[in-house]
């Protein structure tokens, strides 16, 4: 019990700090690295929540693929330092873009709190063994829920398919440049 | 751990995504703010799959994954296309659709 605490208040503390890194750090690419702190500590809170499956899959998926990707494509775009917005509208937008965020977290810890949902207050149900297990999710997925499933794996195909589309070289859409570059070669 | 711990935190991170989103300039850093709002979703949907102790939520949590990992192909897309462009890749300059 005391050691289910000391690991909650330890990876809270890392995905807050991960996900405050992300989206104050100035360089993009700390950015991602930062994300990836805040997807592993995460990983242990899905653990704690005993959904076995899902912390595999985050840190796989996510912190593993998913990731790699971004920096991929933050090198190839260049660590530009962006500054946060301002001075002037800009800054004055910004601080508003804060104070709204705020509003939301007040809004629904406030739908939290007075959800009246009695079982919020304990650890939750008994659980059957085999919770969150591999085997648990597959049987899910096969069985009542095989339509989602399908579903997912198509929009996957679509996802995979637009992704060439907006990377294919298309002739008209490239500057003036390329195209003397191209016809050069 | 009580569940309503696990739920507020995911709120606390969803609201820092929301700043993200509204305060970066870098599309970059604006995809990262939605995945942690996303992230925060998954929490929240898997404290209450382990409040009410039934599997159903974490199938839910595992389609979320699902849709962001295509929103990220898009998006990084999307980018690349914008860098080739030689466009400033910077959401307060790119404020047109004409192509």
């Amino acid at each position: 019990m005391l050691f289910e605490q000391i690991m909650f208040f330890v990876a809270a503390a890392g995905t807050l700090a991960g996900a405050l890194g992300v989206v104050i750090l100035r360089n993009p690419f700390y950015s991602v690295l930062s994300l990836i702190g805040h997807l592993l500590s995460l990983a242990i809170l899905f653990l704690l929540l005993h959904s076995e499956f899902l912390a595999a899959a985050q840190i796989v998926v996510y912190a593993g693929a998913i990731m790699v990707l971004y920096l991929f494509v933050t090198a190839y775009v260049g660590g530009i330092d962006q500054t946060i917005r301002r001075g002037g509208e800009a800054g004055a937008i910004g601080q508003l873009g804060v104070v709204m965020a705020g509003a939301v977290f007040v809004v629904i810890a406030l739908a939290v709190l007075g959800s009246s949902l009695e079982a919020l207050d304990t650890r939750g149900a008994d659980l059957e063994p085999g919770f969150g297990s591999p085997g648990q999710i597959g049987e899910l997925l096969l069985s009542k829920f095989l339509i989602p499933f399908e579903a997912a794996s198509f929009l996957l195909l679509v996802a995979a398919v637009c992704a060439v589309v907006l990377a294919r070289r298309r002739r008209g859409l490239e500057t003036d440049d390329d195209e003397a570059g191209g016809v050069a070669v | 751990m009580d569940v309503v711990w696990f739920v507020v935190l995911s709120a606390l991170i969803f609201a820092i995504g929301a700043a993200g989103v509204m305060t970066r300039r870098s599309p970059l850093v604006i995809l990262l703010c939605t995945e942690l709002m996303l992230n925060a979703c998954n929490l929240a949907l898997l404290s209450f799959a382990r409040m009410h102790g039934s599997g159903d939520g974490q199938i839910f949590a595992l389609i979320v994954m699902v849709v962001a990992a295509c929103e990220v192909v898009i998006g990084l897309g999307l980018i690349v296309a914008i860098y080739r462009r030689r466009l400033p890749i910077d959401v307060d300059e790119l404020s047109e659709l004409r192509g």
